[in-house]
């Protein structure tokens, strides 16, 4: 296993992780599954192509516009279906999902079912480290402030939100645009990676893929999500040694982890990063002051 | 003054009538109790004051604002708030975070503000913590700070939906059926601290309640509704005397001498 070889898994666990990050909000913090998840990536993969291809943007710009275009489909489609209750709000997501696919199937501009070659490969491992870097931040701020709270009440109690000031409506859509801002960047490192787009990569199963990660890391924690995105997706690589028995490994590794922990690997819970840091922290700066100082006694 | 006003509210669900043109006025600062037997309409009141159903038929004021057509979420940022009759609480977030998350509606910073975490964020969110603690103390819940809402035994359950009730510092407070399930000396507390609450945070209070030491110990005006009338109105002494009441509760007086 050479460093290209890692890294190349390394570089689709870290895309997976922004799909999955942004899917934790909503799902794991606010308690709407959503089966359509490949919908808004797909989305953002292909306006970000079309920002690089077409209107000759840089790639950030473009990764920007694709995170832009992804929430932008979210707020309609999220307008008509926020009103249904659960089991139907998942189904509709999961009907939207396929309808984007097939859309992009028959638009001829974007290459059609054949793909679109050629796109510039623009996205490298420092890219995507930086970007999921900036992604958990900025949901772990979100997370640990009254908005986050206000997402984790109204995963608890929908009735009793309302009646403590929280616009319920409002928050869920708060919660399906960040997820598909989320999306939508993934989507965009993804054909930029792979310098190849094409609708069947963004399959119900791709949607089904990243709500398992979310579950299996754990509802309700961002580290469970960075952990079971990375053990889900390099688990396959891993497994290639089981030939063409992987896939049934893969999933029974999977039934395995949700019947010994159905809460999920961390379910709930976070690996406190914060506090790591001070001690590391404070332990350097203590010896430096050791190094430095001792002239002030 | 009056701060809440009810003017021939009427609810229909299909065919059946579960409010029939009911009026009454809550004073500002007053105890007011709501009776009557199950299935008299009371909780679907509350409902109707905090915008989950919609009037039918009537209007149905708050310091003078009409709150018929307003979602849940606007009516509580007028300064209504409730507690359920059948506890919901948020489950699996601790008894502060409870508290915490109900703090939100005093604070204003937005999502860019929380994403920074700049001034703005530091200063409000530790305004916010410290609201909650006091909150907790208050209602003597501080030992219980981290325990799991729905790991804490009943009557502190009860408690700390009041508590999160109160953290949105309302002006009208509905409580549904507070004592449900209490012991005698557990309601006795509950009605000490009902007093308390409204002394403290100059609140109206309007409790629905079964427990009838309960409503005549603490209610300066109660209501008594039976199948979606109002039947009686008057203080505590008046709606006991009342016949149509008495014959609510018991049946009517042939009944009770055969």
């Amino acid at each position: 296993m050479d460093w290209f070889y890692i890294k190349g898994i390394l570089i689709l666990s870290g895309i997976n992780l922004m799909a999955v990050l942004g899917l934790s909000l909503l799902t794991g913090f606010t308690g709407l599954f959503s089966f359509g998840h490949a919908g808004f990536m797909a989305i953002g993969a292909y306006v970000t192509a079309m920002g690089t291809v077409k209107l000759g943007l840089p790639f950030a710009a473009a990764l920007l516009l694709g995170a832009a275009g992804a929430a932008l489909a979210s707020f309609f489609i999220g307008r008509i279906t926020l009103n249904l209750k659960g089991d139907y709000f998942c189904i509709a997501t999961l009907g939207f999902g396929e309808a984007i696919r097939l859309i992009l199937d028959n638009v001829q501009y974007f290459g059609g079912a054949r793909g679109w070659p050629n796109l510039p490969r623009s996205t490298n491992f420092t890219i995507v480290v930086i970007l999921n870097i900036i992604g958990i931040i900025i949901l772990a701020n979100l997370i640990n402030s009254r908005h986050g709270r206000n997402f984790k009440a109204i995963r608890e109690e929908e009735l009793a939100s309302q009646t403590i000031g929280i616009n319920v409506f409002r928050y869920k859509m708060t919660a399906l645009m960040i997820s598909a801002a989320y999306a939508g960047v993934a989507g965009g490192l993804l054909g930029h990676y792979l310098g190849f787009l094409q609708p069947k990569m963004f399959q119900f199963i791709k949607s089904t893929e990243l709500t398992i990660t979310v579950i299996f890391g754990g509802l309700g924690s961002i580290s469970g999500s960075v952990i079971g995105a990375l053990v889900l997706t390099s688990l396959p690589e891993l497994l290639r040694t089981f030939a063409i028995w992987r896939l049934v490994v893969y999933g029974a590794a999977v039934v395995f982890i949700m019947i010994s922990r159905p809460q999920g690997l961390m379910g709930g819970y976070e690996i406190p990063v914060g506090k790591i840091f001070k001690k590391l922290f404070s332990r350097f700066a203590y010896g430096k002051k050791q190094a430095v100082g001792g002239g002030k006694q | 003054m009056k701060l809440l006003q009810l003017k021939n509210v009427t609810k229909q669900f299909g065919g059946l009538m579960a409010v029939d043109n009911v009026s009454f006025d809550v004073e500002r600062g007053s105890i007011f109790g709501l009776i009557g037997p199950n299935g008299a309409g009371k909780t679907t009141i509350f409902n109707l004051i905090t915008g989950i159903y919609k009037v039918t038929e009537g209007e149905i004021l708050f310091e003078g604002i009409e709150t018929n057509s307003m979602q849940p979420y606007r009516v509580a940022e007028l300064g209504i708030t409730r507690t359920f009759q059948n506890i919901r609480l948020f489950k699996k977030l601790t008894t502060y975070e409870n508290i915490l998350t109900a703090c939100h509606y005093n604070v204003r910073y937005g999502l860019v503000d929380a994403v920074l975490r700049n001034k703005r964020f530091k200063a409000e969110e530790k305004g916010l913590l410290a609201h909650a603690e006091e909150l907790m103390n208050i209602m003597g819940l501080e030992d219980r700070r981290d325990v799991i809402a729905g790991n804490l035994p009943y009557g502190l359950q009860r408690r700390l939906e009041i508590a999160r009730a109160l953290a949105l510092r309302p002006k009208l407070l509905l409580l549904d059926e507070p004592a449900a399930g209490m012991n005698p000396d557990e309601t006795a507390r509950l009605m000490t601290l009902i007093k308390e609450i409204r002394d403290r945070f100059n609140l109206t209070v309007l409790v629905i309640e079964h427990h009838m030491d309960l409503i005549m110990g603490v209610c300066e005006r109660i209501v008594v509704l039976n199948f979606g009338k109002k039947l009686a109105e008057g203080t505590a002494g008046e709606v006991q005397a009342n016949p149509k009441v008495i014959e609510a509760y018991l049946g009517e007086e042939e009944v009770v001498v055969c």
